[in-house]
């Protein structure tokens, strides 16, 4: 088993804490993982991004230059990791912010993911990143909402912890919407 | 049972350093390390310690010099330009054998240099690197997981052989964020009848690197190197599918990690190659080195640099089967898939089958 993600948008979307959320819950589903923030010279209000490798065997390079699968909130990261992932790969979009034909892939999967809007149905239009989270792991299969869910009394700063039952209703939200599409 | 956390690499150093009794922290901020004293400004108070952000690393060495002369575990934290200006009481630290831990998360050069990963401190690090016969011991964590295990070890080594030890990281290895098993340090700390403690009731003691008398240096000097030979007992590396390699890959910390995943493409693909990595780079595991050049028809040593351990792989290997080279300089992390493309290249031109 391998799959690994670049999670990238604005600085405030919340791309370092899906990328924390789910490493935190490839460990305790007992996986080797790595997570990788963005390096480099980086200012208030740009773009973010992190890198995710889960395997079975230990993780050697946890920086990917042609990433399996992308995940990409706004469009100046769908213009830069869309054309990186691979043939077989498969690409999430956040659709409230990117449109069709704004940046190029080669990935033969295209998942377009309604955030803010399914977000809103929550609740909290900042649970946009948590929706979009459940759509990766639904669509790819490389965790269950169910161990995401488990992972994040974990993953976040106890003052946090009231926010946990939304933040599990988002990741639930995303992923019957990947159901969904799936089905029909 | 063991606890198991999701921490960055830095944020493992510095709890090793907490777990194995380290109560004293000197340092000054830089990229990419910084995350090891942000850590241990909240944590050092909890436990009683000493957290000080000194005005200059020149000033941080200096008071992890004055702690651990007093017999406490002591250290200081820093990244390549903060290291270079540290050199001066590492010097003074090995010639007047007090221990302690400088870790460097190291980062591009020379000069200012970058924010990249970069492994062009191996020779500042295994040479001594400030002025003076000396050495410190050199350890080369590769995971979040060493991080911790290894700068535990770096206490112990330090007391041991009341010398400065570094432990040798970068950008990548700190910034990483990884599963960790924490362990509970047992070992119980052994008086040191050295320490400057307060004379009462005892003659005093004198902790110096300053020798004038007829000869005294000469001795000193003859004693530290004894000092430094005896280290060869605490050699650490580690091999991955080696036992039958034709091609023996030779790399320490992020490159040594790198290729794990270089090896078993190589291996999928049915070519006999393996790797062994170095964790201590001094002493240089150059036993195992000259083993495997006996035994693998090539060695290849690849680092993110221009060639420096390489040179340290060609000593020890004494011309038993020849030594290739890749380097990459700072500015992109090597892939798995590049570096397998590098060891292909020489499988070939050593007409390996």
């Amino acid at each position: 088993m391998y799959f690994d993600t670049i999670i990238a948008g604005f600085g405030g979307q919340g791309v370092l804490l899906m990328g924390n959320v789910l490493a935190y819950a490839a460990m305790q589903a007992g996986k080797q993982v790595t997570y990788m923030p963005v390096y480099g010279v980086e200012m208030r209000g740009g773009t973010a991004n992190c890198t995710v490798v889960v395997s079975d065997r230990p993780v050697g390079s946890p920086i990917i230059h042609e990433p399996v699968t992308a995940v990409v909130m706004n469009r100046p990261s769908a213009e830069k990791f869309g054309p990186m992932v691979k043939k077989k790969g498969q690409v999430f979009v956040n659709a409230s912010l990117v449109k069709q034909g704004q940046f190029e892939t080669r990935a033969k999967r295209v998942s377009w993911v309604p955030t803010l809007e399914l977000a809103n149905e929550v609740g909290n239009s900042r649970l946009a990143n948590m929706v979009m989270l459940g759509a990766v792991v639904q669509g790819s299969g490389v965790l269950t909402v169910q161990q995401l869910a488990e992972a994040l009394t974990g993953a976040l700063d106890p003052r946090y912890h009231k926010m946990i039952p939304a933040n599990v209703q988002a990741l639930e939200a995303g992923a019957s919407f990947v159901s969904e599409q799936k089905a029909a | 049972m063991a606890r198991r956390v999701m921490i960055k690499g830095n944020e493992a150093i510095a709890m090793g350093a907490i777990e194995a009794g380290c109560r004293y922290y000197f340092g000054y901020p830089i990229t990419p390390q910084t995350d090891i004293p942000e850590y241990l400004s909240a944590a050092m108070p909890k436990v009683g310690g000493v957290f000080l952000q000194a005005e200059s690393e020149v000033a941080a060495i200096n008071m992890l010099l004055g702690a651990a002369a007093t017999g406490v575990r002591a250290m200081t934290s820093s990244s390549s330009p903060g290291i270079s200006l540290k050199q001066e009481g590492i010097s003074y630290l090995a010639g007047s054998q007090i221990p302690g831990v400088i870790v460097n998360m190291s980062r591009s050069g020379p000069g200012l240099g970058g924010i990249h990963p970069s492994q062009g401190d191996y020779f500042q690090s295994t040479r001594g690197g400030g002025h003076g016969d000396y050495r410190t011991l050199v350890l080369a964590p590769s995971t979040a997981q060493e991080n911790y295990d290894l700068t535990m070890l770096a206490f112990d080594l330090a007391d041991k052989y009341r010398n400065p030890v570094m432990v040798l990281g970068d950008a990548l290895i700190g910034q990483i964020k990884e599963p960790v098993e924490l362990k509970t340090y047992r070992k119980k700390l052994k008086e040191k009848p050295w320490a400057l403690t307060g004379a009462k009731g005892r003659h005093g003691h004198i902790l110096k690197s300053l020798f004038l008398a007829d000869g005294e240096l000469t001795d000193h000097n003859w004693m530290l190197a004894k000092k430094y030979k005896s280290m060869e007992k605490e050699v650490r590396f580690e091999t991955y599918r080696a036992e039958d390699a034709q091609l023996l890959l030779v790399a320490f910390g992020s490159v040594g990690r790198i290729l794990r995943t270089s090896v078993d493409i190589l291996r999928d693909k049915g070519k006999a190659v393996g790797l062994l990595r170095p964790i201590t780079l001094f002493p240089f595991p150059n036993k195992a080195v000259r083993q495997a050049a006996d035994k693998a028809k090539a060695l290849m040593v690849m680092e993110m640099s221009t060639g420096q351990m390489v040179e340290d792989v060609r000593l020890a290997a004494e011309c038993a089967c020849p030594v290739d080279f890749y380097g990459r300089p700072p500015g992109s992390i090597p892939t798995p898939d590049e570096l397998a493309k590098e060891a292909m290249k020489i499988w070939r031109k050593r007409g390996l089958k």
